[in-house]
Order: C-alpha cells, then sequence, then structure tokens
C-alpha cells in the first residue's frame, strides 16, 4: 500500500467527572452546566492513526459534527499532528448514535477530497451510545468491512491490513482485513499523546478549521427515551464521611473486623 | 414461532458462556411474561453438542457454520438478520460481552432492528418490552420503549445470576447452514496474554487504582498500601491505557474477573465494563472525590475523599496496627 489516508471521526460527550443533572424535560441531560470532552476511545482513534501515519507516511483527516467546543477540540487535533480538520455545521442539536452515523455517512462523500480512504477510525463505544454503534452503522452504510474493539494495525500488503481486538481475559484475536475499513478503537498502541496548552493556541493562530454543510436528513431513533434518572440508590455504599484520617481509621476497624489486618 | 423471544446462546472458544445464561434466564423471563416461547439460537462451527445445556429455552435454532465464526461478522450477522425477517421474533437479547460486542453493533445496522443498548433490565410493561439502560459510565439510567415489530437489547453482564438459565435438557432443535459469504474479515488466531508476574484472580486482597491515581508517580503509594495489606495493585481499564499497569493486571470486561476477600478501589469511578469484574468480590471499599460515582452503588463502604490522602493514612495506620 502507498501513502495511507486515514479518516478520524471524534465525537464529543459529558466529562462524568462532573455531576451530571437531568434536564426539565426528563428525559435528556441538562446541559446548561454540562462540560464537554473529546470521546475518550475516540482520542485513542486518533492516536493510533498518527502512529500509523508516522509509520507509513499519509494524512490524517478528522472530522467532527459541529457542536458545543468542538473548535477546540479540532485544534487540538491539529496540534496533536492532523492534517486537516473538517467540521460538519447545521446538523440538529442532540443526534443519536443512529442520527450521527446517517448524518456522517451523508455529508462525508460532498467533503472536497476527503474520500476515499484507506481506514476509517472512530471509538469504539461511547457512553451515549443508545440505538447503535457508530463504526458498525458506517461501515454499513459504506459498504466497508468493520472490526471493533480494537487495540493494534498493522498495514500489510495487498490492500489488507493486521488487526488485532480484545476478546476477555487478556485474551486477544487477530484478523486480517480487507481495506477500506471502518475499525472501532478500544486502545491505542500508546496512550494518546499530551499536547501542551500553548501548542493548541498555535494552531488556532495558524490552523484553519474546514467547514462542510451536513447533507440530508438525520435518522430518526426508533428507541425512544421516556425518562431518564439518576439510578437508585437502594443499594448505595455505607458512607465513611470524607475526612481521610477518620475514614482511614474506620477502614482499619472494618479490616481488623474481618481479619484482614 | 412469530413474536418469540429470542437468545443468542453466546459460546467461545467451544463452550457457552457465564452471558449466554444469564441473557437466557432474562429471556425466559420476558417469554413467560409476555406468554411466547423462548428460543435460543445457537451459533457457530461444531456447537450442536451445547444445545443439551439449553433446557431453559422452548426450542434451539442450530446456525451451524462451515469453519469458526469467531470475528466472521459478515456471516454472523447476515444470518441473523435472514433469520429475524423470516420469523418475525419479538425480541432478540445479546449479551453485551466483548464476545458479542461487535454482533450488538452490526447486526442492527444490517437489519434495520432498532437497537437498545446497554441494558440493565428488561421487563415486560403493559405487554410492550420496557429496559432500563445506563448511560454515561453509569450516572444515568434511562427508560426505553423500542418501536418495531422486532428489536435487538444488548443486555449488560450480571443482568441476572447464570445459574438462573442454567437447566438440562435438549428443546427441539431447528437445523440452519450458513455460507461464509462475505470474509472480508477473515480470523487468524488467539494470541493468549502474557502470563504476567502475578494472577491477580488469585490474590486475597486487591488494590485497585483507576484513573484518579492522576499518574504513574502515586503508584508507589498503592504498591505500599497493598504490600501492607498483603496484596497487590491492580487496575481499571484508565490505569492499564495509560501503561501505569500491565495487561495482566487488568480487572473488568476486557480483563480479569476477581473475587478477593478485599477489593480496595481507589479512584475508580465503576463503569459498568469494570463492575462486571469486581462485583462478586466479597469486600468492596471504594474511595473517589466523586459523591456520585457509580462505584458506591456497587461497594459496600465508600468514602468521599481523595484517594492519596486516604491511602497515605492508611499506610501508617495499617502499619500502626500490625507493629501494635
Amino acid at each position: 500500500m502507498g501513502e495511507l489516508k486515514i479518516l478520524v471521526l471524534l465525537r464529543m460527550v459529558p466529562d462524568v467527572v462532573e455531576e451530571l443533572e437531568v434536564g426539565p424535560d426528563g428525559m435528556s441531560l441538562d446541559t446548561e452546566f454540562l462540560r464537554l470532552i473529546a470521546n475518550e476511545s475516540d482520542e485513542h482513534a486518533l492516536e493510533e492513526a498518527l502512529i500509523l501515519r508516522d509509520r507509513h507516511g499519509g494524512t490524517v483527516s478528522v472530522v467532527a459534527v459541529d457542536g458545543p467546543e468542538i473548535d477546540d477540540a479540532l485544534f487540538a487535533s491539529l496540534a496533536k499532528g492532523a492534517d486537516r480538520v473538517v467540521k460538519i455545521a447545521g446538523a440538529s442539536a442532540g443526534l443519536t448514535t443512529l442520527g450521527l452515523a446517517s448524518v456522517l455517512a451523508g455529508s462525508l462523500e460532498s467533503i472536497d477530497g476527503l474520500l476515499p480512504v484507506d481506514l476509517m477510525l472512530t471509538g469504539c463505544q461511547s457512553i451515549d451510545d443508545l440505538d447503535g454503534q457508530l463504526a458498525p452503522l458506517l461501515a454499513h452504510e459504506l459498504g466497508n468491512p468493520y472490526l471493533g474493539l480494537v487495540t493494534a494495525i498493522e498495514i500489510g500488503d495487498g490492500g489488507t491490513a493486521l488487526v488485532v481486538r480484545e476478546f476477555s481475559g487478556g485474551v486477544r484475536g487477530r484478523y486480517e482485513v480487507d481495506v477500506p475499513a471502518v475499525l472501532g478503537i478500544q486502545a491505542a498502541e500508546k496512550p494518546p499523546r499530551y499536547v501542551p496548552v500553548a501548542k493548541v493556541r498555535a494552531a488556532k493562530q495558524s490552523g484553519d478549521i474546514e467547514e462542510a454543510a451536513a447533507a440530508g436528513e438525520p435518522a430518526t431513533t426508533r428507541s425512544p427515551i421516556l425518562g431518564m434518572a439518576v439510578p437508585a440508590t437502594t443499594d448505595r455504599a455505607e458512607m465513611l464521611g470524607s475526612d481521610p484520617a477518620e475514614a482511614a481509621a474506620r477502614i482499619v476497624e472494618i479490616l481488623s473486623g474481618r481479619g484482614l489486618v | 414461532m412469530a413474536g418469540a423471544i429470542w437468545v443468542l446462546a453466546e459460546n467461545w472458544r467451544g463452550e457457552l458462556t457465564d452471558a449466554a445464561f444469564e441473557t437466557l434466564a432474562l429471556g425466559r423471563e420476558l417469554a413467560d411474561g409476555l406468554g411466547v416461547e423462548l428460543t435460543a439460537v445457537l451459533m457457530g462451527s461444531g456447537v450442536s453438542p451445547l444445545a443439551d445445556q439449553l433446557g431453559v429455552a422452548d426450542a434451539v435454532i442450530l446456525v451451524e457454520s462451515p469453519a469458526s465464526v469467531d470475528g466472521e461478522l459478515g456471516a454472523m450477522s447476515a444470518a441473523l438478520a435472514d433469520l429475524m425477517a423470516e420469523h418475525h421474533p419479538r425480541a432478540l437479547l445479546l449479551a453485551l460481552s466483548n464476545v458479542s460486542w461487535d454482533l450488538v453493533g452490526l447486526l442492527p445496522a444490517v437489519s434495520g432492528v432498532p437497537l437498545v443498548n446497554s441494558c440493565l433490565d428488561v421487563a415486560v410493561e403493559d405487554g410492550d418490552l420496557e429496559a432500563k439502560c445506563l448511560l454515561y459510565g453509569g450516572k444515568m439510567e434511562v427508560t426505553v420503549r423500542p418501536a418495531g415489530e422486532t428489536a435487538v437489547f444488548g443486555i449488560l453482564p450480571g443482568a441476572r445470576p447464570a445459574d438462573a438459565g442454567r437447566r438440562d435438557g435438549s428443546p427441539p432443535i431447528d437445523r440452519i447452514s450458513i455460507e461464509l459469504r462475505d470474509r472480508a474479515v477473515r480470523f487468524v488466531e488467539y494470541v493468549e496474554p502474557d502470563a504476567g508476574d502475578i494472577d491477580i484472580t488469585r490474590q486475597d486482597v486487591l488494590v485497585a487504582v483507576g484513573r484518579g491515581l492522576q499518574g504513574e508517580a502515586n503508584l508507589d503509594l498503592a504498591e505500599e498500601l497493598a504490600e501492607l495489606l498483603g496484596g497487590v495493585v491492580c487496575g481499571s481499564r484508565p490505569a492499564i491505557d495509560q501503561d501505569w499497569l500491565p495487561l495482566s493486571r487488568q480487572v473488568g470486561k476486557s480483563g480479569l474477573q476477581v473475587k478477593p476477600r478485599l477489593y480496595l478501589a481507589l479512584g475508580i469511578s465503576g463503569a459498568p465494563e469494570h463492575i462486571e469484574g469486581m462485583r462478586d468480590a466479597d469486600l468492596i471499599i471504594a474511595v473517589n472525590t466523586d459523591p456520585e460515582a457509580p462505584i458506591f452503588r456497587t461497594a459496600d463502604f465508600g468514602v468521599e475523599a481523595d484517594l492519596l490522602d486516604v491511602a497515605s493514612e492508611l499506610i501508617d495506620l495499617v502499619q500502626e496496627a500490625k507493629e501494635g
């Protein structure tokens, strides 16, 4: 294979380290104080793409649907080494995974010089996947093979890639996959690279986010949410307070009561 | 058979998995609630001997493939999509495990049938199937009723005890064979994990670290505490992905299932993929700065504080207790 063309799809998701609240409709998150971050496994997808590009030559393009804080994430992608970043504008807000896949499948084609690619990489899951998984939905729309839970990719000869996928208990499976392919990335070979704020700022000054128009209507979900709530807390742990010294003393009591110290 | 509840009898490397029996147990409840048949779908190469463990089902559809279908997803999803279109089941339940993961994603895409992902539970409500699903790393629960004649449900591990789905007996079998017509993804081999220095499944005490550890430099503290308690350090996915710990120390969906006497979870939020690996520990104590962290729904005891502060205090106190 000559130079690699890799496309990475990036999603923003709520940062679950923050407190999440149910919005006034009782069916979705309260967005007022919602902090969004790039989906973690998408960051791994970008890292894997950059590793492969650096190994084999070629280009990495990052595409995301427009939304809050997406510019920062795309500039960060540029600072990490992406060659091209594109945001798709004009899609309705609050897309489900099924809707997102249909918008992407409809819009990618019309972005100048973007397709075809050898590999399309995205995170194998997102914490808001309710009505679908992005990678297999896109693979089916585009007529490409798909494999998920991917942790390593080697580019082979003759239009194939050797792909490693996780099973359980640390067992992995090795596969030969025809390219072009859509792969759901679980983890890159290395932790996603850190990029200093100064470099992101520099990317903002010199870099450019291309814009493309969303094509077509997003698919409507057929797994409608009737209600959202913080999970019931009947089985909640007995809390030992928030003072480290007092809590540690209680823990030691509990452990000695059970013969563990 | 229209309107039946179907369950994929997940099998891997020649055996039915625990997840298969858990999902079958849930399927049995739903079938009884609706007054319909429970059909187990058994798929793979050379899997027919497994059918006599599927006594919990009323019928078995045996889909035999000429070669291993581990990851031959094109063929598996096409075959299942065809079967669903022919028989119109009310639901197909798939375990949301690493074995069935790709099928959960691909089958709805191929068949056009709605997916309800991350189901903690499914129940019959007013004649409909209603799912409770965990989203946002376990921080929110949503109620979902899928539209359409058939729906695919991805069931989180632990929805029912596996033993509730284990029953010997051979229900009537309907045999179907499939061709591997889409070979764009070809299984080559399994790669076994490196043995690692320590088998965490054999430890009485595990000190588990997650994202809250913040950096490899803080690992020493966890190591010291583990040693004092006569245990070892293990971790959740972020600790492994950041290269703080080797793969042999990973607890959860992709890693190992552990059942120690003590599981001390430091800075682990408790996403469903992690809970799956440690929920059967005898005693679970969790330390996290976030009072809403899902780990506190699984732990016996919880501390809302910084793990580094608590670990330091614990080291001192355990040392004292041992010396005293």
